[in-house]
């Protein structure tokens, strides 16, 4: 069953690959299974058979319920964890070991304690065995777009959540790499600076157009900022759902008062409240 | 030039940094040793069994040339024994953590051997190298040793998921990850272990020279004793105190200069902890 699946969605991108480059997806998941085994315990099956083409300069956007795969999906994208069945292909090469072209930002900052916020953005180009000096001004000017001109000399311990999360997003870009993987970048932000980000994000995104691979909790974040949002259903986590999202661009401040918001934002919601991920009535936290 | 610059200011600042933090310590040391003077003298107890510092600070001038020979000995028996391990230690947590065939082989034999006390082993050293230097830089060896290389292998284990899988997807090289992220993130441990071993470095070598020497503190400490010298072993007691803490601190100037981003990052957790 599950090779019958794989056996036709590679014919299916062998096909789009004679179409030629601009008809290839950027990045191309066919019949993709992540199971997570550990001795001595029950395997955890993170992803199920998930089909998915992001295509070359789209933004991407995916919400699901914690614990469903998203951020297992990004990992298999960076070739940080290999798909237990089916293919993942970047630019049209096999996954099978750690992709270097990309920019990625975790969950968490993962910034480097011993270097300045600065010099954790350079260090991108170091460990790629560039000239850091090259790209000073480069590093500076993104600190300066994620609002941090005034801290570019701060360690780690120096900077709130935040703001070390806008460091970890300058590091991902300062390379200028076309894909960049982007798991959560603003789940430690307040809602102001986040609403900012996500302006400027949307912004440096129209003005480069990467690709973009991005997994929020929010799905109004996600229709703000997405081509289109896939909406996954619980653990083992599939595709649900995808959502075409027509905004017109830049979707400023006022996006969220149009139409096709709320009619893109409810649809989610629903899929979510049918697949029982959200529940229509309120049972107080700890009562059974 | 503006690199050197930089550094003396930085070295400078450190030095400023650890007066300001140890003052109020140097204060209670003060203090003390008034009440003890003072009490020394309201109380009228016999100097054999508890001399006033001023006379300890008498007898230590008269004596100074004897004690002066004695400290060298010891401080070269420290610092040799010490420099040993730190030079035995690192590379081999190095080797444990990196391989692992050293891990699975090594690693156990360090942690049995870990809880033999080292001290009990002496008398064997000088079974085995007799009465002169060996003996003493073995057991100060011995003793420093082992909180290096278990701090070490800590430290070199202790990289960040994340942090390595970030790494990863920038394709650097093993090498260029060791020196840019794993050597740093391991220096922390492997100065607590380092501070650890001076520590008992000094304690080491007076043990070993108060099993069989005939110079060195630890021997002076034996000879005064055995005469109810008390001011002189309290001297002797003070100047052995005084090159350890020596030590101590050399290596914690030094985890000043290594890891700067480490020390201020414990001093601004302390601070929110008050
Ligand atoms: N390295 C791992 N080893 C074993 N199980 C794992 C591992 N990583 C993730 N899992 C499991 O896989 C499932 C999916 O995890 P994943 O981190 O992808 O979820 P997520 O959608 O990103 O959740 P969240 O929104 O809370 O971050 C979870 O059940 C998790 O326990
Ligand atoms: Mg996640």
């Amino acid at each position: 069953m599950t090779s019958l699946r794989i056996a036709s969605s590679r014919a299916a991108s062998e096909a789009a690959a004679v179409d030629g480059a601009a008809a290839r997806p950027y990045v191309d998941l066919a019949g993709v299974t992540k199971v997570y085994r550990r001795a001595g315990r029950e395997d955890t099956r993170a992803l199920d058979r998930v089909d998915l083409a992001i295509r070359d300069g789209e933004f991407l956007a995916i919400v699901g319920p914690s614990g469903c795969g998203k951020s297992t999906l990004l990992r298999l994208v960076a070739g940080l964890h290999l798909a237990s069945t089916g293919e993942v292909r970047v630019d049209g090469r096999i996954v099978d070991r750690p992709q270097t072209n990309l920019g990625i930002v975790f969950q968490s900052p993962v910034l480097l304690d011993w270097r300045t916020a600065l010099s954790n953005v350079l260090v991108q180009v170091e460990l790629r065995g560039l000239d850091p000096r090259a790209y000073k001004e480069r590093a500076l000017r993104l600190l300066a777009q994620v609002g941090l001109a005034d801290f570019t000399d701060r360690y780690p311990h120096e900077l709130s959540g935040g703001m070390r999360q806008r460091v970890a997003i300058a590091r991902a870009l300062i390379h200028d790499a076309p894909l960049l993987l982007m798991d959560e970048p603003f789940g430690a932000l307040d809602a102001l600076t986040r609403e900012q980000i996500r302006l400027d994000l949307e912004a440096l995104w129209l003005a480069t157009r990467k690709t973009v691979l991005f997994i929020t909790h929010s799905i109004d974040e996600a229709v703000l900022l997405a081509d289109r949002v896939v909406v996954m259903s619980p653990r083992p986590g599939r595709i649900e759902r995808i959502l075409d999202i027509h905004l017109p661009r830049p979707r400023g401040l006022d996006a969220r008062r149009s139409p096709e918001f709320t009619q893109a934002t409810e649809a989610i919601t629903e899929i979510f409240l049918a697949r029982g991920v959200l529940h229509g009535t309120a049972t107080p936290i700890g009562k059974e | 030039m503006a690199m050197s610059a930089s550094g003396a200011r930085r070295a400078g600042a450190a030095v400023v940094g650890w007066l300001r933090t140890r003052g109020g310590a140097i204060a209670i040391f003060a203090l003390l040793f008034l009440v003890w003077e003072a009490a020394v003298h309201l109380t009228g107890v016999k100097e054999y069994l508890l001399p006033p510092p001023s006379k300890v600070w008498t007898e230590f001038w008269r004596k100074h040339d004897a004690i002066a020979g004695a400290a060298w000995v010891t401080t070269q028996e420290i610092l040799a024994g010490y420099a040993l391990a730190v030079v035995v230690s690192i590379p081999l947590a190095l080797a444990v953590a990196y391989s692992r065939f050293m891990e699975q082989a090594v690693y156990p034999v360090i942690v049995f051997l870990q809880i033999i006390p080292k001290i009990a082993i002496a008398p064997l050293f000088i079974i085995w190298f007799g009465f002169g230097f060996a003996p003493k830089l073995l057991l100060v060896f011995l003793l420093s040793f082992f909180p290096i290389v278990v701090s070490s292998i800590a430290g070199f284990k202790s990289a960040d998921k994340d942090v390595m899988d970030f790494a990863r997807t920038t394709g650097a090289s093993a090498w260029t990850m060791f020196r840019k992220i794993r050597l740093p993130q391991a220096l922390p441990h492997i100065f607590t272990g380092l501070k650890v071993g001076a520590a008992l470095a000094a304690t080491a070598a007076v043990v070993a020279e108060f099993v069989a020497s005939d110079r060195g503190l630890g021997y002076l400490l034996l000879q005064y004793n055995g005469q109810l010298d008390t001011p002189m072993v309290f001297a002797t007691i003070v100047v052995l105190s005084l090159i350890g803490l020596v030590v101590y601190y050399a290596v914690e100037i030094v985890e000043r200069l290594a890891i700067p981003w480490h020390v201020s990052q414990q001093a601004t957790a302390k601070d929110a902890t008050l």
